[in-house]
C-alpha cells in the first residue's frame, strides 16, 4: 500500500504540472497579444516588438484601425456576414430539424438519410467552387453565407432535441386543433430555444471565422472579411500605411501594436460569446454524437 | 414503419373513415404527400442547401475527365478521358512530394495529436475538485473556437523572429531560434498547432465516456489492492475502447486531409517543398494554376481513397468485435 501512496503523490504532482503548463500555453499568448496592443509605442519599440506587462494603456492602435480604413470595413463586413448568416442558418436549421423529427411523414427516412450521408464526405474543393461560380455568387458576400448556411451536424443536433420532446405536449396541442405550423412555431421553437441558441452560436463562430471560403470566392479586396485582412496584414506581415487605415496625417503606432490590435478585435467576439456557448455546448455536442 | 396504419385522427373532420372498412386502408403516397405538405415545405430550403452544396457538386467531378476551360463551362469543354489522371500514374514529382508530406503529417498526428486528449481527459477526470476541473476545461476549450488565421498569427507572435520566445532568448544572451520560417521544423510546428488548438476540445467526448464507467468497479479494484495506475489500465482504458476505436476509424478516413487552411496560411514562410499537401496541391494547381481538370482528378482520387479507408477500417473494427462507426 505504501508504494501505492507514493505513486499517487508523485502522480498528483505530475498531473498538476501538466495542467498548469497546458493552461499557461493558452493564457500567456493572449496576455502578450492584448498587452502589446495596449502598450505605449515607446514601450513596444524598446521591447523590440513584444510586451507582456504594459506600463500604461495606450489606445492609439485601436484608434487607427477603427479610423475608417481597410480594417474598419472588414470588421463591418464580418459583422454583416455573421449576423445575416446566423439568422438564416438558425431559421433553416430549425425548420429542417423539425421536419425531420416528425416521424412517419412522407419521405422522412429518406430525407434523414440524405442529411446523414452528407456528414461522411465533402464534395471536394474544385466542384464546390464551380457550383458557387455557376450560381453567380463569386465576389458577393452571399458566397460566404449560403453554402455554409445549413450544416448537417447542426441539423442532427436540433432534430435530436425535437425528437426528445415529450409526445404528450405535441399530441395534446394537436387535439386542441393546432396546425403543423402552430406546433412548430408555438411549441417546437420555444421549447428548443436552448438548443437553437447553441447551434446559432456555433454557426455564428463559423461565419466570423470564415477564411477559406472568402479566400476562394472573394477576390475583390474591398469585400474582404476580417479574417482575410488578418491574413494579409498580420500573418503575411504586409505593412499597413496611414492611407490604408484611413488615418492619413497622424503619426502611426508601431506595426506590431496595430497588428496585435487587429488580432484582439478578431478574438473579442469569440471571447464575449464563449461563456454562453460553454454553458450548453458539451450537451449539444453529445446529443449530436450519440443520437446521430 | 411507413406501412403501419395511421392512428385515428379524431379532430380531423375532413377525413372520416369509411363506415366499415374491411381492413385499415393503406394511404397512397399522394395522400401522404398532401397530408404532409407543410412539413415537407419546412424541410425544403434546408434540403435545397444540402443538396446544392453537398450532392450537386459531386456531378462537377466530371471535369476530372475533361479538358476543362472555365470560360466554356462543363457543357462545352472537351472530354479527355483519363488524361488528367496520367499525373497520378506517371509519378509526378510534385504530387509525390505532396503525398509524402501528407502522410508524414498524418503519421505525426496519429502519434502525437490522437492520444493527447485521451491523456488529458484521464487527468481531468481524476481531479478531485469539480470547480478546478471546470476552470481548466474553460481555458483549454477556448482555442478550438479561434480560426486558423488567428492560431497561426498567435504562433507567429510567440515563436517568430520578433516573437516572445526569441525576445526572451535574445535578452538572456542566447541565439534566436528560427522556428516559423524553418522548413525542417515545419511538420513539428503544424503538429503542435493542432495539439494547441484542439486537444482541450477533443476531451469532451472522452470525459462523457469516462463519466459513464461504473464507479463500483474502481471500489472493487481498490479493495483488491490495485494501484491507481492499474485501475486506469484495467478499468478506465477498456471502458474507453469503443470510442477510441470509433474516433480512430474516423481519423483514418481523414488520413489524406491534413489541416488545409493551417498549411496554406504558412506555406509562404517555408515554401512548397516542405509544406505542400494533397489539399494545397489541388488548390494551388486548380484555383491558382488553372489546371482545373488535373486538380479535380487528384481531388476525386483523394476523396474516393478516403471513403475506402473508412469502409475498410470499419470492417477491421468489426472483425475485432468493435461496433465501429456504423453497423452492417
Amino acid at each position: 500500500m505504501s508504494s501505492n501512496a507514493v505513486a499517487d503523490v508523485t502522480g498528483r504532482g505530475a498531473k498538476a504540472t501538466v495542467l498548469v503548463v497546458a493552461c499557461g500555453l493558452v493564457i500567456v499568448p493572449f496576455l502578450g497579444i492584448v498587452s502589446t496592443s495596449l502598450a505605449s509605442p515607446d514601450q513596444v519599440t524598446r521591447a523590440g516588438g513584444f510586451v507582456i506587462f504594459p506600463t500604461g494603456i495606450d489606445l492609439s492602435a485601436y484608434r487607427s484601425i477603427l479610423a475608417g480604413g481597410v480594417v474598419t470595413r472588414s470588421i463591418l463586413i464580418s459583422l454583416f456576414v455573421t449576423a445575416v448568416g446566423t439568422v438564416l442558418s438558425i431559421t433553416l436549421t430549425a425548420m429542417l430539424g423539425w421536419a425531420l423529427s416528425r416521424k412517419g411523414t412522407f419521405g422522412n427516412r429518406y430525407l434523414l438519410i440524405l442529411v446523414l450521408i452528407s456528414l461522411l464526405f465533402s464534395p471536394g474543393l474544385i466542384p464546390s467552387y464551380l457550383v458557387v461560380q455557376q450560381l453567380g455568387l463569386l465576389d458577393t458576400l452571399w458566397a460566404l453565407i449560403i453554402p455554409t448556411s445549413v450544416t448537417a451536424f447542426n441539423v442532427v443536433v436540433v432534430r435530436a432535441f425535437f425528437v426528445g420532446l415529450p409526445n404528450e405536449i405535441i399530441d395534446s396541442a394537436r387535439m386542441d386543433g393546432a396546425s403543423e405550423w402552430q406546433l412548430f412555431r408555438h411549441i417546437g421553437v420555444p421549447l428548443a430555444k436552448a438548443a437553437l441558441t447553441v447551434v446559432g452560436l456555433f454557426y455564428g463562430v463559423g461565419y466570423w471565422n470564415s477564411f477559406f471560403n472568402a479566400l476562394l470566392y472573394i477576390s475583390d479586396s474591398s469585400k474582404w472579411p476580417l479574417q482575410l485582412v488578418l491574413r494579409t496584414y498580420v500573418v503575411d506581415n504586409t505593412q499597413l500605411g496611414a492611407e490604408d487605415l484611413g488615418a492619413a496625417g497622424h503619426a502611426l503606432p508601431p506595426q506590431t501594436s496595430i497588428q496585435m490590435a487587429i488580432l484582439v478585435i478578431s478574438i473579442v467576439p469569440i471571447v464575449v460569446i464563449y461563456p454562453f456557448l460553454q454553458r450548453h455546448f458539451a450537451k449539444g455536442v453529445l446529443t449530436g454524437a450519440v443520437k446521430g | 414503419m411507413s406501412t403501419a396504419p395511421a392512428p385515428p385522427r379524431t379532430h380531423d373532420t375532413t377525413e372520416r373513415r369509411p363506415p366499415s372498412p374491411p381492413a385499415p386502408r393503406r394511404r397512397t403516397w399522394w395522400d401522404r404527400l398532401k397530408r404532409d405538405k407543410f412539413v415537407l415545405l419546412l424541410a425544403l430550403p434546408g434540403m435545397a442547401v444540402i443538396i446544392t452544396f453537398h450532392y450537386y457538386p459531386l456531378l462537377g467531378n466530371v471535369i476530372a475527365f475533361q479538358d476543362y476551360q472555365p470560360y466554356l463551362g462543363i457543357r462545352e469543354s472537351l472530354w479527355s478521358g483519363f488524361d488528367n489522371f496520367s499525373i497520378l500514374f506517371n509519378g509526378d514529382p510534385d504530387l509525390l512530394n505532396a503525398l509524402k508530406n501528407t502522410l508524414t503529417i498524418t503519421a505525426l498526428q496519429t502519434i502525437f495529436v490522437f492520444p493527447a486528449p485521451i491523456v488529458l481527459a484521464l487527468i481531468l477526470n481524476s481531479l478531485a475538485s469539480n470547480r478546478l476541473r471546470q476552470v481548466v476545461q474553460s481555458v483549454l476549450y477556448l482555442p478550438h473556437f479561434l480560426s486558423w488565421v488567428i492560431v497561426v498569427a498567435v504562433f507567429q507572435q510567440m515563436l517568430g523572429g520578433a516573437g516572445l520566445l526569441n525576445n526572451y532568448l535574445r535578452s538572456s544572451g542566447h541565439q534566436a531560434l528560427n522556428i516559423i520560417g524553418n522548413a525542417d521544423a515545419f511538420k513539428a510546428l503544424v503538429t503542435s498547432q493542432v495539439i494547441w488548438k484542439d486537444t482541450g476540445w477533443a476531451t469532451i467526448l472522452f470525459l462523457a465516456v469516462l463519466a459513464q464507467i461504473d464507479r463500483s468497479l474502481y471500489e472493487a479494484a481498490s479493495v483488491d489492492g490495485a494501484s491507481k495506475l492499474r485501475q486506469t489500465w484495467h478499468i478506465t482504458l477498456p471502458g474507453m475502447r469503443p470510442i477510441i476505436v470509433l474516433l480512430f476509424i474516423l481519423k483514418l478516413g481523414d488520413s489524406l486531409s491534413v489541416g488545409f487552411e493551417q498549411i496554406l496560411l504558412q506555406q509562404p514562410a517555408v515554401g512548397r517543398q516542405a509544406s505542400e499537401v494533397l489539399d494545397t496541391f489541388v488548390y494551388n494547381n486548380g484555383v491558382i494554376g488553372g489546371a482545373w481538370g488535373v486538380a479535380a482528378a487528384v481531388g476525386l482520387v483523394k476523396g474516393v481513397i478516403g471513403l475506402l479507408l473508412v469502409l475498410m477500417a470499419n470492417k477491421v473494427a468489426h472483425a475485432f468485435g468493435e461496433e465501429g462507426v456504423y453497423k452492417a
